[in-house]
């Protein structure tokens, strides 16, 4: 009886991993096999078609030492996370917190906002050039109307990227959404408690609803990260495959781009890649070593 | 005493609603403006759009410009195309991501946690990473300049899309499953007779995402795809860019063909935009 039982598990289990192969190819194919192939093609001089000879750690050497548009590339794409994720983070956050306050036409509300965070692609890059304008635009215009001469934007090296920022900014609505579905999950009795002890509507923020997104924060913030260093389609696409005024749009993975599929220079565009890995990696980890600080699990207080 | 302090208390509560909602009135005016504005210059004529300062609505309302646009590039051959690709894509990863998630939520197997903590890392992994190994293997296969390089993925599993479909499928109860297995159910049928009808809501929103994902995808044809009667929307739009060069309202009236698919599903299926939102943040839909 027993051994029928455990038979029977051990096809389940077949079953089981019949279910996920496809997964597994594909991972094999698409995603392990390129990682190794790559991390080896990184110590390598490969161009894709002639050479591939072992050069050691010269790829990394060179780009650490003697690379200034490396550097470049590496400030910009820092500068961009730096700014684009807290500001998107806090944006998210005011918007949601005024979302649910039970205000009229909340579901109104919630699809304006959420509208610019679906639309993406080159018809929204070309749209914020328009806008962007220095003469002709509406941020300017807008600008104006309260007494501000407005920059150069796309054309003045100081605002490129607050320009992105800025666009960036306009698609803040589905943070927006991931805050407002966890801020509806705290407990209306939370706050009716802390006003009966006379608590401030600031202080409620601060100490019931901010604790009680944490986890939330910290999913955004991390995911958030991640996808800033990889900023590349917006400043390709607006600079006309250029690199913006003195460079001021060069990305990391701009650069890179331009080293694998413009000058195939393989060997040393792999290199770059994984420099890239390293560093989100580490961002990543110290942000999960840094999480049990601040980001407080419901049931935790109770162990 | 009291009483008047808790009067005071409703009076600034009502002042802070008041506030909060001019608030939201013009914010919601500022996130529209970019969208009126992208109307308001297709519709413009370019002399209107070059004039300074500049006019919130068009004077002269030129509603030849979206037919002049459309006829300006082959836009219904770049339609098809997208269309087609992204199809694919749908149908791949709706259908095969379903298939895995009920497998890493429904069938107990050795190293299934192991595994799954793969599939959530990858979603770690820079996608330039991986993009120039994949891009000297689709070459080397002699897929460069095909449709292949952005469709075949797809019916490999997407990690995200696994793991929403998975969040999904916890929710439905163990012993339904047990239940169906002691009538001598498969796996394979129980999957299809009760996996997906259940699950329906979480695969439109994998639908939704993968056709938003595959539609506004730029990266990959530019990569791929040379030829010009192969050009999706996105890579046409740039080369309509390139040759409109400042025709500002043409380019609008462009950027407008290719958002506005994007847009009418919003309106029409926001409720699984929104739950995709919710499954991410771990909470229920």
């Amino acid at each position: 009886m027993k051994k029928r039982k455990l038979h029977f598990k051990r096809q389940e289990g077949l079953v089981g991993y019949i279910f996920i192969l496809p997964w597994i190819i594909g991972f094999l194919i698409f995603t392990a096999g390129p990682l190794l192939f790559s991390l080896g093609a990184s110590f390598t001089n490969y161009n894709i078609t002639s050479q591939m000879d072992f050069i050691g750690i010269r790829n990394y050497e060179k780009l650490l030492m003697d690379d200034q548009l490396f550097w470049t590339s590496l400030y910009n794409t820092l500068y961009y996370v730096a700014f684009s994720v807290p500001l998107t983070t806090i944006g998210a956050i005011f918007l949601s917190v005024l979302l649910n306050q039970d205000v009229p036409g909340l579901r109104f509300f919630r699809t304006i906002y959420y509208l610019p965070a679906v639309l993406s692609g080159v018809g929204v890059y070309l749209l914020w050039m328009q806008l962007l304008d220095p003469g002709t635009g509406l941020i300017n215009m807008m600008l104006g109307w309260v007494g501000i001469d407005g920059p150069n934007w796309l054309f003045d090296p100081e605002w490129t990227k607050p320009s992105l920022i800025l666009m960036k900014l306009w698609s803040v609505g589905g943070g927006m959404l991931l805050y407002l579905a966890s801020l509806q999950g705290v407990p209306k009795s939370l706050y009716e408690a802390a006003e009966i002890d006379g608590a401030s509507t600031w202080q409620q923020f601060r100490y019931i609803t901010i604790p009680m997104i944490t986890p939330v924060i910290f999913f955004d913030v991390v995911t958030s990260l991640i996808g800033g260093f990889q900023i590349f389609q917006e400043a390709y696409v607006m600079t006309n495959g250029g690199g913006g005024p003195v460079n001021s749009l060069l990305f990391y993975n701009y650069y890179m781009w331009n080293k694998a599929f413009k000058v195939f220079d393989m060997g040393y565009a792999m290199a770059m890649s994984w420099v890239l890995f390293l560093i989100v990696f580490v961002l990543t980890m110290i942000n999960l070593k840094l999480a049990p600080r601040w980001v407080h699990y419901e049931g935790e207080a109770k162990k | 005493m009291k009483d008047a302090y808790f009067a005071s208390m409703t009076n600034r509560k009502k002042v802070l609603k008041i506030a909060n909602f001019i608030l939201l009135c013009i914010g919601s005016l500022l996130f529209l403006s970019p969208l009126w504005w992208m109307i308001s210059t297709s519709l413009k004529t370019m002399k209107e759009v070059m004039s300074f300062p500049p006019t919130f609505f068009p004077t002269d309302w030129k509603w030849e410009n979206y037919l002049k646009t459309w006829e300006a590039a082959p836009f219904d051959l770049y339609t098809i195309n997208t269309l087609t690709i992204t199809i694919l894509v749908v149908i791949g990863q709706v259908i095969v991501n379903s298939f895995v998630a009920y497998g890493f939520a429904k069938i107990p197997f050795k190293g299934r946690n192991v595994l799954f903590a793969i599939v959530l890392s990858t979603m770690m992994i820079p996608g330039f990473v991986t993009l120039i190994p994949q891009y000297v293997l689709f070459s080397k296969l002699g897929w460069v300049n095909t449709y292949l390089p952005l469709v075949v993925p797809a019916f490999f599993g997407g990690a995200f899309n696994i793991f929403l479909l998975r969040q999904f499928y916890m929710t439905i109860p163990n012993e339904m499953i047990e239940a169906a297995k002691m009538e001598g159910a498969s796996h394979f049928y129980i999957w299809r007779k009760i996996g997906i009808p259940l699950t329906k809501p979480a695969m439109a929103t994998v639908a939704i995402f993968s056709f938003n994902g595959a539609w506004n995808d730029f990266l990959g044809p530019l990569l791929y795809v040379n030829n010009e009667n192969l050009y999706t929307l996105q890579l046409g739009l740039q080369v309509f860019k390139g040759e409109m060069n400042t025709q500002w309202n043409y380019l609008m009236a462009g950027s407008l063909f290719v958002l506005l698919p994007v847009v009418i599903l919003f309106f029409f299926f926001q409720k699984y935009f929104i739950q995709g939102i919710n499954l991410q943040s771990g909470g229920k839909s």
